[in-house]
């Protein structure tokens, strides 16, 4: 088995640094054992927005779905997200090659996209609060909708969070067997998070702009 | 290691178990903290069964009532139930596989704070203001009426607990997957370590539910969110599916575990292999796919309609299919086994007519038209009760006296334990069997007090006896363990002489890396094939090596002790929002600090060197 502390070249570096350990391999399982679990926690949010879309006082003449969902602005929010996802498979490309500027370097643009989709997500609910008052509070509609779009906000900041802690952590030591892993793991995180916005801009804004 | 062997003083005793990250020592900490939580709940279920001793009785208040019957339920399910279980999942399994440790020992610690933090925050209640009083499903309809903060304590003190329980969950996953010794293929695996297995899989799929909903009611309680509210457009029957799809697993997370227990002792004492032994690992993964087709059995009166009603009750019904191969096979295990009545022994036969009877009504419950008539009545309490009672904690009280040896080194006493069984097994059926007939004669359940001449009385006051005659059998078992605590004497390897897997192949209690050297496996029952060879020991799969071991670290302590803090800030924001806010600040802080601290500090663990291991003659021992 190979050594954690142990210094690599590119000749060196395992084909698959992320299971080169058997640390590393509990953690690759556990980590999507961890994301099993959390489909099953956003399978939980979908379908209680489905049972609550729409759902707002009687008589209350309130905003709907609708009304308030855009396409231009969820357009650009997901292709900022989509592309970062693949910017992240640049970065593990790049893990795998022992190519650790390289990897830096994608993962950096992840960030930047990543921060462009959540300063979009913070205009997007502010514009509905002001505009629609459509709010968290308001109805069970907009408690479900900020919720569950919400909740895929927060570990997208997470995400970003975690990916720049590693960054900034292993900037002046390159890649070993200790944290490959632990840059696998997170970017496996950020395609789950990827995956979860394109069943919320289905569901959520393509089904809610139908009605 | 002879630090090992040295006296130590309370003082570093206690920060040993603060950071603990060896299994082992979870262990003990989970059996602990469960069973005081077990004995908390105890009291709690004397206090209903003395105020429902006589019609009319004014023992305690309605309103009292209401929070003693609720905690009662929600301490036994998640703070005792679920932490025994996971006290013999932790202390027996990684031996079971032959490992050194589990996956995660850093996480493993993480999951027990969790838990008893979450425990605490929910038992704070009692002092501040009162507890929560929506029994312990929590129903919305009732729950988002309920004055005062005890709900609130219930959600926030449960959303800790239950994170704790699913990284518990896949921690033995992964340790299952990945860390098995050599030749200890799935088919090999003893049944305890299989329950463990499909059992952690449901809490992986059960719980974030649980989770979900439970933040639904936090935010409709505390932040002014709509979900349950009906003028808002809300709807309550959300919350009841989110808790029953978790709830209805829940009940099978608690009774494959003991289905393992039970599973160990039937071969053990019946000197014989399990019966059909892959029949069990299949009705086993099979109890645990169905197990999540079902909770809509809980909703039979919700008017979910009669498709769906007539689904679940076939769905329902078809579970006691899998349950039923068991049954038959522990009978045929003892069947021309030379069996041994040990006190698990006791627990493991007297489990098979109580189970049963349970299983009986759990069918009569299923048929969805009957259900109309049973449903929140007395029928129901007896009918869970004999499964989780039945079950559940029969299993654990023969767990405790079984696994005694291996996690602490000492034997319970033996006439004590069948003394402690007679109370119990008696007392039980005393108690819970007169339910089911109050529960037909219309005795509703949940309430606080009832009529005289209305027939109930005299069950009422033969249910309240039982239950003195269970707490007495409880005592017993305390007393029994002072007693051999005290006394000290200390056991081999195999203190009951008929060890079959590989944790009673090590000394008891085990060095904590367990394995000197890890064991080869050739086949099930590990341990037995080499002792019907004349072999006392297993045969080494790999010379002695340097042995790699994880740090022990506060870490865990901290991360959970900042929930704990910033849940009262969250409780309390409403109406003292100057110091609460910062109160939840705080905590936050000294949780997600105390994360990124553990992410930033490399943390390698250590080795203890081949030379140690020579001069030590604990591990396996040949
Ligand atoms: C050992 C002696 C026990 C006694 C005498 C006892 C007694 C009772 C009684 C009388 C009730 C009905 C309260 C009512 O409906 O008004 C009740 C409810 C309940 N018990 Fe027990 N119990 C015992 C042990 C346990 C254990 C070990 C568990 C679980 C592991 C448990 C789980 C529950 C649950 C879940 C409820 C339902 C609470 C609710 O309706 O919200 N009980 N118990
Ligand atoms: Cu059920």
């Amino acid at each position: 088995m190979m050594q954690i502390e142990e210094k690599f070249t590119f000749e060196t570096w395992p084909a698959s640094p992320e299971k080169a350990t058997l640390e590393a391999k509990n953690k690759f399982l556990g980590f999507w054992l961890f994301l099993g679990g959390e489909t099953v926690l956003f399978a939980s949010l979908f379908a209680t927005y489905l049972a609550l879309k729409n759902r707002v006082p009687e008589n209350s003449h309130m905003a709907l779905a609708k009304d308030i969902f855009e396409l231009p602005l969820t357009f650009v929010a997901t292709m900022l997200l989509l592309t970062s996802s693949l910017t992240s498979v640049y970065a593990i490309y790049h893990m795998k090659n022992f190519a650790f500027k390289k990897m830096y370097l994608w993962f950096g643009i992840t960030i930047l996209l990543g921060a462009g989709f959540l300063g979009l997500e913070v205009y997007e609910f502010n514009h509905y609060v002001h505009k629609f008052h459509h709010t968290f509070t308001s109805s069970a509609f907009g408690s479900a909708f900020y919720t569950l779009v919400g909740f895929h906000g927060g570990h997208v900041a997470f995400g970003l969070l975690w990916i720049l802690t590693l960054m900034i952590r292993n900037a002046k030591r390159g890649l070993n067997l200790y944290n490959a892993p632990k840059f696998y793991v997170a970017s496996l995180y950020w395609h789950f998070i990827d995956v979860v916005w394109v069943f919320i801009f289905t569901v959520v804004y393509l089904m809610g702009m139908v009605g | 290691m002879s630090t090992n062997t040295q006296r130590k003083g309370f003082g570093s005793t206690l920060w040993g178990f603060l950071t603990t990250v060896d299994h082992k020592k979870i262990a003990i900490l989970y059996l602990i903290a469960g069973g005081f939580f077990f004995l908390v709940g105890g009291i709690e279920a004397m206090f209903i069964r003395i105020q429902l001793s006589e019609p009319n009785n004014h023992f305690v208040s309605a309103a009292e009532y209401n929070q003693i019957m609720t905690m009662h339920g929600t301490t036994m399910i998640f703070l005792a139930a679920m932490p025994l279980v996971f006290a013999f999942m932790n202390a027996v399994m990684p031996l079971q596989i032959g490992a050194r440790d589990v996956a995660f020992p850093f996480l493993n610690a993480l999951g027990f704070w969790l838990f008893l933090f979450g425990g605490l925050f929910l038992n704070c209640s009692w002092f501040l203001g009162g507890a929560p009083d929506a029994g312990w499903t929590n129903y919305a309809s009732l729950a988002m009426n309920s004055k005062g903060h005890g709900v609130d304590f219930y959600v926030l003190g449960l959303q800790i607990t239950g994170i704790g329980t699913l990284i518990g969950g896949i921690n033995f996953l992964v340790t299952i997957i990945n860390m098995r010794a050599p030749g200890m293929t799935y088919m090999r695996m003893p049944l305890f370590t299989w329950t463990t297995f499909v059992t952690s899989g449901m809490i992986l799929f059960a719980f974030p539910p649980l989770t979900v909903g439970l933040v639904f009611m936090m935010f409709d309680r505390l932040f002014g969110a709509k979900f349950y509210e009906v003028a808002f457009g809300g709807n309550t029957v959300i919350w009841e599916h989110l808790f029953w799809v978790f709830g209805h697993p829940e009940v099978y997370i608690l009774i494959l575990p003991a289905f393992g227990i039970f599973s160990e002792v039937f071969a053990m004492f019946s000197r014989k292999r399990l019966f059909g032994y892959s029949s069990m690992v299949f009705a086993t993964v099979l109890i645990g796919f169905l197990g999540f087709m079902v909770w809509a059995h809980h909703m039979f009166t919700t008017g979910l309609g009669p498709v769906a009603n007539s689904i679940f009750a076939i769905a329902t019904m078809a579970i006691g299919v899998p349950t039923g191969i068991k049954i038959f096979n522990w009978l045929f295990t003892m069947w021309g086994g030379s069996v041994k009545f040990t006190t698990p022994m006791h627990y493991a036969v007297a489990f098979i007519p109580s189970f049963v009877a349970g299983g009986v009504t759990g069918i009569m419950l299923a048929s969805a038209a009957a259900d109309y008539q049973y449903h929140d009545t007395y029928f129901v309490v007896a009918h869970f009760h004999y499964v989780i009672v039945g079950g559940v904690v029969f299993a654990l009280l023969a767990g405790t006296h079984l696994y005694w040896p291996k996690m602490f080194g000492t034997m319970l006493n033996e006439v004590l334990g069948k003394i402690t069984f007679w109370f119990f097994l008696i007392g039980f059926h005393l108690t819970f069997f007169v339910q089911h007939l109050l529960g037909l004669w219309g005795m509703p359940r949940r309430v606080f007090t009832y009529l005289p001449g209305q027939g109930l009385d005299t069950a009422n006051f033969v249910s309240t006896i039982g239950a003195f005659l269970m707490a007495t059998g409880v005592t017993i078992m305390l007393v029994n363990i002072v007693m051999t605590t005290v006394k000290n004497e200390k056991v081999s390897h195999d203190p009951w002489g008929d060890g079959r897997t590989l944790e009673w192949s090590i000394s008891s209690p085990p060095p904590f890396y367990n394995f000197k050297q890890l064991p080869l496996v050739r086949g099930l029952d590990a341990y037995w094939l080499e002792k019907m060879e004349g072999k006392d020991g297993m045969i080494p799969a790999e010379p002695i090596g340097d042995i790699h071991m994880p740090n022990s670290s506060f870490i865990p302590f901290m991360i959970s002790l900042g929930l704990f803090i910033a849940a009262f800030g969250a409780m309390y924001h409403a109406e003292h929002s100057n110091w609460a806010f910062p109160l939840m600040f705080i905590g936050l802080l000294i949780t997600f600090g105390s994360m990124f601290l553990r992410s930033v500090k490399d943390d390698h663990g250590f080795h203890i060197h081949k030379e140690e291991l020579m001069n030590d003659n604990k591990g396996v021992e040949v």
